[in-house]
């Protein structure tokens, strides 16, 4: 588990993410797929994970790539959440909320999504596709 | 914000202003804040803008940015009675629009001459 608090720290991750990518060749649209998720995750870690929590208080990052899928852990040191109570953004009424879609683009972009930790660990797994689907 | 180096380019062309993007990607919580706070003075000096944000060169763009285009949007369409259009989208940002269904709110053309030529 790396310890990461700020901006930076975040980019590292994700370099390090896409870097170990790269050494498996996953296809472009894969990258983008698992940047987007590991962006949406941490930033709603710190958001909504750790509002009213020190700004020092580091979020817990993860992640295991191998050549056929990558898996990333993102732990916050909040209480947690229920993931069920999240609106949908895409209803009518909610549409023009300016918030809300993150965990839909996670969900949407990667394989498998868990919670554990009452919402405060999100779990989440990239199943490369087959060649001729990439 | 001030002293710190503009994120967007502003080009007006007759009545409608484009603005595009200094930033491959758009995910960083602070850059997103200063891009919504210099397109919105842009739009306050206008009585009813026609705004064009031409995503040329852009390859990533978080939810949080998505959430400052629909605050940019409200102000826009509700508060001024004005128009904004979105273009040059990359297939891949343009799917995040589709899953968010957020490309039936914003109208998207495939490129500027397109979106310049929608304007009422």
């Amino acid at each position: 588990m790396t310890p990461i608090n700020s901006r930076s720290e975040i980019d590292r991750v994700e370099a390090a993410v896409l870097a170990a990518l790269d050494r498996f060749a996953y296809p472009e649209a894969s990258r983008f797929a698992i940047r987007l998720a590991l962006e949406e995750g941490l930033v709603n870690a710190f958001l909504h994970g750790h509002r009213g929590l020190p700004p020092e208080e580091p979020v817990e990052v993860s992640f295991r790539v191998g050549p056929s899928s990558a898996t990333i852990s993102i732990s916050d040191q909040g209480p947690g959440y229920n993931p069920g109570s999240v609106p949908d953004p895409t209803a009518e009424e909610n549409i023009e909320l300016p918030s809300g879609r993150g965990l839909m683009l996670i969900r949407s972009f990667m394989s498998e999504v868990r919670h554990e930790k009452n919402g405060a660990c999100l779990i989440m797994r990239y199943d490369r596709p087959p060649p001729d689907a990439a | 914000m001030a002293g710190s180096e503009s994120r967007i380019k502003v080009k007006r062309d007759g009545s409608i202003i484009e603005v595009s993007f200094r930033d491959r990607n758009i995910l960083d919580e602070a850059n997103i804040q200063q891009i919504e706070e210099e397109i919105r003075a842009i739009i306050d000096t206008e009585e009813q803008p026609r705004l064009l944000i031409n995503f040329t060169d852009v390859d990533h763009l978080s939810s949080a940015a998505l959430g400052k285009l629909i605050t940019i949007h409200n102000r826009i369409r509700n508060g001024k009675k004005g128009q904004l259009r979105l273009c040059n989208i990359d297939p891949q940002i343009l799917q995040v629009f589709v899953i968010t269904k957020l490309n039936k709110l914003f109208e998207i053309h495939e490129d500027a001459e397109k979106a310049r030529a929608s304007f009422k």
